[in-house]
This record gives C-alpha cells, sequence and structure tokens, in this order.
C-alpha cells in the first residue's frame, strides 16, 4: 500500500511538473543539509562528508553543503526527521538498509517510504570473523564446532542486518548460535579481540586493523566471488585471499549492506533528478575512488528501478527471517 | 627504555614552529568552542576536521588534538562560573568550583581547577609513555560482565560515600535509569518510553538535561533567594592566579589519589565522567575537610579536575591502540583518522611510529601550551563576575535555550531542557542530590546494555559476574561500597544505644546543610 501510494504521489507531481510552464533543471538557492543518521565517526557518517569533501573541492554545486548528525535511536532520529521535513529539497539523509529494515522490526514513526530514494553508493560486504588463534581454519570447521550449541556471536545493534545474517547461519548451517548486541561493529570487533565472543560478521572497515595487528582473521566473505585483490593486509593475505562462504559450504551467496541516499517525501522530480545527477557526479571523481578503497567497499551505484527492486528484494528477505524469528511489528 | 627513545624522536616532531603554532590556534579555538553555548568539543573538533584533510596525519592530529584540550578547559570555565557544565565529565566541578566563584574566589577557583587538570593530564601522558602495551593489554580483558562490574561501583561509589541520604540517592539514581532507557533499547531493538512522542526515539541528550537541571535550577534557586542581586565583587589580581597554583601541592595527596583514578577509569573504559564523579566521592569521604564540601573547598575542585584530565588523556590510548574511541571527541578523530589513511589498531605503533610519538609527544607540549593560554584569561573570566546578576540571569537563560536547541537543532529539547531546570529546582528544595541523576542519565544505558549482555552470554546466571579475579574484584568492591552506609549505622547503633537517634538525626542535618 505504501509502494502505491508512491507511486501515485510521484504520478502526481509529475503530471503537476507537467502542466507548469516548461522549468529550467532544478537548482538548489540555499545552503544544503546533509543529515548522517549515525553518530560522528560511524561508517555513514564517513560517507556523508566525504560527499560534502568531494563536491566542496570540486565545486559541483554553488551551494555550501553543512553535515549534521542524527543517529539517535539507531538512526531513527535522522529518518523521523527526514519525514517531517516533507517537501523540503534542502536536506538530504544519508543511511543504510536500517531505512526499510528498522520499521519491520521496531515501532518507529517512519517507513522508507515517507522518504525519496536517491540512490545506493556503495556496497558494505560482510565477513564471518573469528578469534587470531581460534582452531577453526576454514567456515565448515566453525559450523562444526558451533555444533556445540555454546558459541557468543557479537554484532552492531538489535535485529539489525547483523543478527539478520546470525539467523541466516544459524539456519544454512544447522547450528544455534547466542547472539549478542553492542552499540557498533567497533565495539564488537573488541570483544573479539578479547576473547569474550567466538565469532561477528563484521563489514570489512570495521575489522581492518584488527585483521593487521593479528588479533582476529576472517574465514570467509558472504558474497558470490572473491573480493578484489587490493594491498595485502598481513603480510601474506589480502582481502581477496578470503574465500567465498559458498566455497566451504556455507551456503550464504549472498549478503550486504547498501550506503544510502534520501530526500524527504513530497519533492518534485527535477529536485530528486538534481541529486541523483550530483551523487552521479560524486562517483566519478578520484576523490570517490580512493573513498572506496579505503573503506574496502564495494562501489555500486544504483538508482530508479533498480534501487526499488533492490529495496523490494532485500525487503523480502528480511520480512521471511524477521517472520521466522517472530521480530515483525504490527 | 625504548619508549623514551621513540619520545625523543616524537618531541623532534612536535616541537617546530609550525606545529607549535598549530597549538596555539587549536588551543584558542578549543577555549571558545567550550565556553560558547552548544558547541563542545566533538563539535568543534567536526566543524574543524574538514580542513585538515589536506594536512599530514600528525600536524592534523595537533591541530585537533590542542582543540580538544582547549575545549576541555574552556568547559571547566562555564562549570564553575555559571554552573553550567559544558561535558558530561566537567558536572562534579561545579560541586565546589560554583559556590567558590559565588562566593568571590573565581580568580582561586579558576587556577585551582586549571592547575590540578594540567597535573592529572601530565600524569595520563606519562602513564602512555610507559605502560602503552600493557594498558592495551588490560582494555582487552574488558568484556561485558567487568564493564558492568566497572560502572556498578561508579553507582556504588555514589550511595556509599556520596553527601546525601543513601536512600535519596538510590532514589534519584533510579529515577536517572528511567531517563536513560526513554528512546532506542540496543539489546532488543525495541522502543521505549517514548510516550507516542515520535521524537524522542533519539533519547535524551545528557547536554539538554544538564543545562536544565543546573543552569536553570540554579538560577529558579537564585532567584527565590535573591542573594545574587548583588554583583560579587571579585579582584582581579594577577598574584592570586600563581598563589593558587603555588598552594596546589599542600593538597598532594588529593592530587594524587585523584590522578590514579582517573588513569584507572581511563584506562579501563569507565571514562572520565565516572572518573571525576568516583574521584569526588571518595575525597569527600577521606578529606579531613570532607563536611564542607559543596560550599567551595579547594579539594572539591582538585578532586574531579585532576581525575576528568587523567581520564580523559588515557582514554586516547584505547583509541590508538584499540580503535575504542573513549568519547564522543575521540570518535569524531577517529573518523579523522581514517580519512587521513591510518587505521587505528595495534599496529598503528609499529607502521606509524612518527604520528603515535608524534601525538604523545604533542600532548606533553598542547597541555603545556593550553594552560599556559588558559591562565592568561583567567582573570578576563573572573572578571564576569561583576557583572551584576540582573544583566547575568537572562544571559544564562539564553545560553541554556540556545544550547539546548543547538544539540541537534529541535525544538522539543529547549522544552525538556526547561522541564529539567523544574525538576532540578524541586531537587535543590528537597534536598536530593543532582549529581547521581546526572551520572545515571550519563552512563545508565551502558550499564544496562552491559548487564544485559552479560546475561545473554551467561544464559540468565549471575555467576557471570564472578567469574574471574578482575570482576570479582570490581563487583565485591562496589557491594561494599553500597553496604558501607548501612554498616556504619549499625555500628552506630551498637556502640551508643541511647543517644544514636539524636546523633543520626544531627548527622543528616549537617548532611543536607551540605547537599549538593
Amino acid at each position: 500500500m505504501g509502494r502505491t501510494s508512491t507511486f501515485l504521489l510521484c504520478a502526481a507531481t509529475t503530471v503537476l511538473a507537467g502542466t507548469m510552464p516548461a522549468l529550467s533543471a532544478w537548482q538548489p538557492q540555499k545552503p544544503i543539509e546533509f543529515v548522517a543518521t549515525a553518530g560522528p565517526g560511524g561508517g555513514t557518517d564517513n560517507l556523508a562528508r566525504a560527499v560534502q569533501n568531494i563536491i566542496t573541492k570540486h565545486k559541483l554545486t554553488e551551494q555550501p553543503i553543512v553535515v549534521v548528525n542524527k543517529g539517535g535511536g539507531s538512526g531513527a532520529e535522522g529518518y523521523v526527521y527526514g519525514k517531517a521535513s516533507a517537501g523540503d529539497p534542502y536536506k538530504v539523509i544519508f543511511g543504510t538498509s536500517n531505512a526499510w529494515q528498522q520499521p519491520l522490526v521496531s515501532k518507529v514513526a517512519f517507513n522508507y517510504t515517507d522518504l525519496t530514494p536517491i540512490a545506493a553508493m556503495a556496497q558494505d560486504e560482510f565477513l564471518l570473523w573469528v578469534k587470531q588463534d581460534a582452531p577453526y581454519k576454514t567456515a565448515g570447521d566453525y559450523l562444526k564446532a558451533a555444533a556445540s550449541g555454546e558459541f557468543k556471536m557479537g554484532g552492531a545493534q538489535s535485529k539489525d542486518t547483523d543478527e539478520v545474517l546470525t539467523r541466516m547461519i544459524e539456519k544454512a548451517g544447522h547450528v544455534k548460535l547466542t547472539y549478542i548486541p553492542f552499540k557498533s561493529g567497533a565495539e564488537t570487533a573488541v570483544q573479539l579481540a578479547g576473547g569474550h565472543l567466538d565469532s561477528h560478521v563484521n563489514n570489512p572497515s570495521e575489522s581492518l586493523g584488527q585483521w593487521r595487528g593479528g588479533t582476529q582473521r576472517p574465514l570467509c566473505v558472504f558474497s558470490p566471488k572473491r573480493l578484489p585483490q587490493g594491498a595485502k593486509i598481513t603480510a601474506t593475505e589480502g582481502w581477496g585471499d578470503v574465500p567465498t562462504c559458498v566455497e566451504q559450504g556455507l551456503d550464504i551467496k549472498q549478503y550486504e549492506q547498501p550506503r544510502t541516499v534520501w530526500l524527504p517525501g513530497k519533492v518534485t522530480p527535477d529536485q530528486a533528478a538534481f541529486y541523483v545527477d550530483l551523487m552521479k557526479k560524486v562517483q566519478a571523481t578520484p576523490e570517490w575512488k580512493d573513498y572506496i578503497e579505503k573503506s574496502s567497499q564495494i562501489d555500486t551505484f544504483l538508482t530508479g528501478a533498480e534501487f526499488d527492486k533492490f529495496i523490494k528484494d532485500d525487503l523480502e528477505h528480511v520480512n521471511q527471517v524477521a517472520g521466522e524469528q517472530g521480530w515483525l511489528v504490527k | 627504555m625504548d619508549n623514551l627513545g621513540e619520545l625523543l624522536h616524537g618531541f623532534s616532531i612536535a616541537v617546530t614552529l609550525p606545529h607549535l603554532a598549530l597549538m596555539v590556534i587549536g588551543v584558542l579555538l578549543g577555549i571558545l568552542v567550550g565556553v560558547l553555548p552548544g558547541l563542545g568539543a566533538p563539535n568543534g573538533v567536526s566543524l574543524l576536521l574538514p580542513l585538515t584533510f589536506g594536512m599530514q596525519p600528525v600536524s592534523a592530529i595537533i591541530l585537533l588534538s590542542s582543540m580538544y584540550w582547549g575545549a576541555l578547559f574552556g568547559g571547566s570555565v562555564t562549570s564553575i562560573l555559571f554552573n553550567i557544565p559544558g561535558e558530561p565529565s566537567s558536572v562534579a566541578t561545579t560541586f565546589d568550583g560554583y559556590p567558590m566563584a559565588r562566593d568571590g574566589r573565581p580568580t582561586t577557583a579558576l587556577a585551582t581547577a586549571f592547575g590540578s587538570a594540567a597535573f592529572g593530564a601530565l600524569i595520563g601522558v606519562i602513564l602512555i609513555t610507559f605502560l602503552a602495551s600493557w594498558v592495551a593489554q588490560v582494555a582487552l580483558a574488558f568484556g561485558p560482565a567487568e564493564y558492568f562490574a566497572v560502572y556498578f561501583l561508579a553507582f556504588a561509589s555514589f550511595v556509599g560515600m556520596g553527601g546525601a541520604a543513601p536512600i535519596k540517592t538510590v532514589v534519584t539514581l533510579a529515577i536517572g535509569f528511567a531517563i536513560a532507557a526513554i528512546g532506542i533499547d540496543t539489546v532488543s531493538g525495541s522502543v521505549r518510553l517514548t510516550m507516542g512522542i515520535d521524537e524522542l526515539v533519539k533519547g535524551v541528550n545528557f547536554v539538554v538535561a544538564v543545562m536544565g537541571l543546573f543552569g536553570i535550577g540554579e538560577l529558579l534557586v537564585a532567584v527565590e533567594e535573591e542573594f545574587h542581586a548583588r554583583a560579587v565583587s571579585s579582584k582581579i589580581e594577577w598574584r592570586e592566579v600563581f598563589r593558587a597554583i603555588g598552594r596546589l601541592p599542600r593538597h598532594g595527596v588529593a592530587l594524587l589519589r585523584s590522578a590514579a583514578i582517573g588513569c584507572w577509569m581511563g584506562i579501563t573504559p569507565g571514562g572520565p565522567t565516572a572518573a571525576s564523579f568516583m574521584s569526588y566521592g571518595i575525597a569527600r569521604r577521606f578529606s579531613r575537610r570532607g563536611r564542607y564540601f559543596g560550599t567551595g573547598e579547594v579539594e572539591g575542585i582538585i578532586s574531579p579536575e585532576t581525575a576528568d584530565h587523567a581520564a580523559g588523556t588515557s582514554a586516547l590510548l584505547p583509541m590508538l591502540s584499540l580503535g575504542i574511541p573513549g568519547s564522543a571527541t575521540a570518535a569524531v578523530m577517529m573518523g579523522g583518522l581514517m580519512i587521513w589513511g591510518l587505521n587505528p589498531g595495534p599496529m598503528l605503533f609499529v607502521d606509524q611510529k612518527d604520528f603515535v610519538w608524534g601525538l604523545i609527544a604533542s600532548m606533553y607540549v598542547g597541555n603545556i601550551v593550553a594552560v599556559a593560554l588558559v591562565l592568561l584569561t583567567v582573570p578576563v573570566f573572573a572578571a564576569l563576575m561583576r557583572i551584576p546578576f540582573v544583566i547575568i540571569a537572562p544571559l544564562i537563560v539564553i545560553i541554556c535555550v540556545v544550547g539546548a536547541y543547538s544539540v541537534s537543532n529541535s525544538y522539543l529539547d529547549v522544552v525538556m531542557m526547561l522541564g529539567f531546570g523544574i525538576v532540578g529546582y524541586l531537587f535543590k528544595k528537597l534536598f536530593y542530590p543532582l549529581a547521581p541523576l546526572v551520572l545515571a542519565i550519563v552512563i545508565g544505558d551502558k550499564a544496562e546494555d552491559a548487564f544485559r549482555q552479560s546475561m545473554l552470554m551467561s544464559k540468565g546466571s549471575l555467576g557471570i559476574f564472578f567469574a574471574n579475579k578482575l570482576v570479582t574484584c570490581l563487583i565485591v568492591a562496589g557491594i561494599a561500597l553500597l553496604l558501607l552506609p548501612l554498616v556504619l549505622q549499625l555500628q552506630r547503633l551498637w556502640r551508643k544505644p541511647a543517644s544514636a537517634a539524636t546523633e543520626t538525626t544531627a548527622q543528616e542535618t549537617a548532611r543536607e546543610k551540605v547537599i549538593i
């Protein structure tokens, strides 16, 4: 129903726009606010600041840009703010798949249909990490050891991407894991290094330092093919040397987290088009490539129908896991 | 002494003209954001961050960390002069700092605070220099159960050593826990206590609570008592600045004890806030003049300030060596590190020696620069106290309103801040202590998370809190502190059954007089 209403809304605005005298493409007339749905220093905040920096450096728009952090309530603060700013094209919201996953599992006062999707700009991969001195060398060994039912899996937030993936591993590997939620991936990584957990499913950038420092290592990556080689992280290995989970008998082909960009609802197609174009320009710069490489993400650009399809597929999947776990809120 | 050699190398990087200039700029900007309403260190550092992208990482971190020192000092200024703490960790400074300033000794209060803060920071840096690798190991030993034990100890030290009647402290803590529970719960992911207000999903921000409780609350009390109608006649005396600093060594025991508490809480991830509160509580119990705490005692300023800066400084170590940011400001700096292409973690000490030791050396120099600059400004700030109350009072209201609004550009925060103002007033009138309330708001949800994570790990068994020596020690110390008031009470009853009742009442009255 939410989707239909968005569609109707889009259709209506298109018709309205059509009846107006031919306008030239929309341009911002005052400063733009980038809303990061995360605290300072987190992945989403880094993205917003990197984009701001690139736009300013290349003068991609005349208007100044400020980044504000609204990370309260696992990001809900930022999305609720976006919903409340309906019709305001000067607020750009930076988030993750949170935007459509969070409303499924907790009673937050927004849904992704309250926002106008602009693009998914980068994908963060997930890996299965264990402590450096753990006895198992492959995901298969790990699953065998985990059959004891005593394994503790850490992750960021509750009923969010990390826990969804944990439940998928349980199902695919026929094991039972105790999931322990922490505030962030960084905190989880430290807990694994201290031996308080048996494993976690952090993104590459969240555990890069620990891998290099020899406190934890990845067993496999939840991706259809291995990651690009890149530079070596440890003396002998780089991201490309990590086998895929499917190779090792853990049958989860693909799981990733997109970094998403939104406008508030009820903006005109012209306004949305301006930002799609702006983000495309950002993505073409060498600084963007640099950011993607340093944060060990995968460069993607989904917008329009492709982005919609991505959301729909992901929703279907998360809905299934959440339904099985009894997380859905009505 | 490998570290010493590295440190000398670090000095050769830090003590160059461009870097010294960066330190001065950073400290001055820091003092400014520390004093200005609603800005504070984390915001100041994020505003400055984009400017550093083109710099060498070591220059960038020197600029940002100098700004951090400046902001920490600047935050103490408003705590002491206006009873408005800018950071959670400077709340405890208001307890004696503000009464002393109001008493006509703002110069002494400020100089004492800065002097002891510098001492605390120095001890913190020395610790980092010599114990870097060992300290990193200690922090790793902290799982959810150990975290909970540290928070528990902080709460218990308030019940056992705070000035108020223990039962009032417990009630206040409980109210604070309820406020901390507002918003999204980490462990279950569900929304709690938002009472139908969508925006409350973000929770209650500390700054909003503190501006109301202290700033507005104190103002209401002052208006009622009318003692503020006259301006405080404070003499601007340069000599007093140096005299106050000169008197510091007399409180050597308090300084060393507070620095030790600060370092311990900084390394174990208790943080500067818990450190300053605990240090204040313990000083009140052990100081010979403990009963006068809350009326403008020198040691009541020394203890929280020393511990705060010792913890704040040593908390940078987990950030560098493990990638755990100890505070919001550290989190922003860590974001910066990644943008400069460095990865915080154990390898930083191996791969980026210039950066790490340049930073450590700059902590020594930066703190000296900060103290020198901030002492120069003491007379200027102290002069603010001569402005009549009728002018200062509306200014304080403006500071609080602007400060609350700028936390997240939300009108709701302003309304909540005013609400907290009324709560603060009522607490004062009813002799309920504010400090435990603030402590519970700041670390209440962390304590709850840690407790529930522990329960998940142990499948519901409390045995996890006695599973190893570290956690057992912390929990036992906490329980002992919690029971201390009860034991003392029983002991008194035992010894003098006849006069017990009267004595207790007298004690209670004395306590209420000096209540925070």
